[in-house]
């Protein structure tokens, strides 16, 4: 991954409050019950960037005659990793939504290791995030899988409301 | 002989919903249940529990259990209506979010798009109070393993 080299240097970002960049570390999922229930773990945050984990554990077994990991393991890390590197390039605090979310299993996750996950959120526009984001577990190019999501700025301040919708 | 497939066959034969749930363990952890009901076909059920939220303030159903309920489901959906040697494997999932999942109970069906010799294409919806208002659709590819 690489950084934006034509980054103005006037662009804010909120992570670079360090009571932010603390609450990230720190109290990161106690509002997500989610992540507590699948084991998500926090590794780093950086400008634009984030790093999560999921310890292996019998529960999240999706296929018993394999003990592999389900692969909705892989979408909530996924979901998680790609929405904490939109908050690590936003300037302020807002509400953000995923609109869509695409993953590509590589492999199936090796037994009894961590996975790993890690995204950048490689452009921000106005309205709309775009990331991309890499599971892997012993090595950061032995791929388990990709992703690529897009998400929604300022959720909570939709201006248009359709009828019925 | 040692085979969970074998198994599965077994409960479907038997049409015991609980027990094929209880065979994976992550849909377990979800607590997803199914029946199959005539007109429908399988309909999905993932009754609402607190630990699924992702976000206690809103509250919503965390993104990441929404596509695994409908991941799950597509897998389940498969092994239920095709003969299999083993589970589909997921080789891709795309999942589009029409609304915040909130804290109700959510719902998911599957239509098998396409049966090839050794890809499926499924399509999912997932809905909550109301069928006609989905709150995610996705698409995917599975692997099938047929000996």
């Amino acid at each position: 991954m690489t950084n934006n080299t034509n980054e103005p240097s006037s662009r804010k970002y909120l992570i670079d409050r360090p009571e932010v960049l603390e609450s990230m570390k720190n109290g990161t999922f106690s509002t997500n019950p989610h992540a507590t229930t699948v084991g998500v773990e926090f590794v780093s945050v950086a400008r634009n960037k984030a790093c999560l984990k999921v310890p292996y554990k019998d529960e999240l077994v999706g296929n018993p005659e394999t003990g592999v990991i389900h692969g909705g393991v892989i979408i909530s890390l996924m979901d998680s990793v790609t929405g904490r590197a939109v908050l690590c390039s936003i300037p302020e605090i807002e509400a953000i939504a995923t609109l869509d979310l695409r993953v590509d299993y590589m492999k199936p996750a090796t037994i009894g290791k961590t996975i790993f996950a890690s995204a950048e959120c490689y452009k921000l526009t106005n309205s709309i995030a775009f990331v991309r984001g890499f599971a892997y577990q012993d090595n950061e190019s032995d791929l388990v899988a990709t992703c690529t999501a897009t998400f929604m700025r300022a959720a909570n301040q939709a201006p248009i409301k359709l009828a019925g919708v | 002989m040692d085979s969970k497939t074998d198994y599965f066959a077994s409960v479907r034969a038997s049409k015991d919903f609980e027990k094929a749930i209880d065979m994976i363990p992550y849909a377990k952890l979800l607590g997803i249940r199914f029946q199959e009901n005539e007109e429908e076909g399988l309909l999905f059920h993932l009754p609402f529990h607190e630990k699924n939220i992702g976000n206690k303030r809103l509250p919503a159903i965390h993104g990441g259990v929404i596509g695994g309920f409908m991941e799950s489901a597509a897998i389940i959906h498969l092994m239920w209506t095709m003969e299999s040697a083993g589970m589909p494997k997921v080789v891709d999932f795309s999942l589009d979010y029409t609304s915040s999942g909130r804290a109700e109970d959510t719902y998911a069906s599957c239509n098998i798009v396409k049966l090839g010799r050794r890809i499926a294409n499924v399509q999912i919806q997932a809905w909550q109070s109301s069928r006609q208002k989905v709150i995610a659709v996705a698409r995917s590819h599975f692997k099938l393993i047929i000996e």
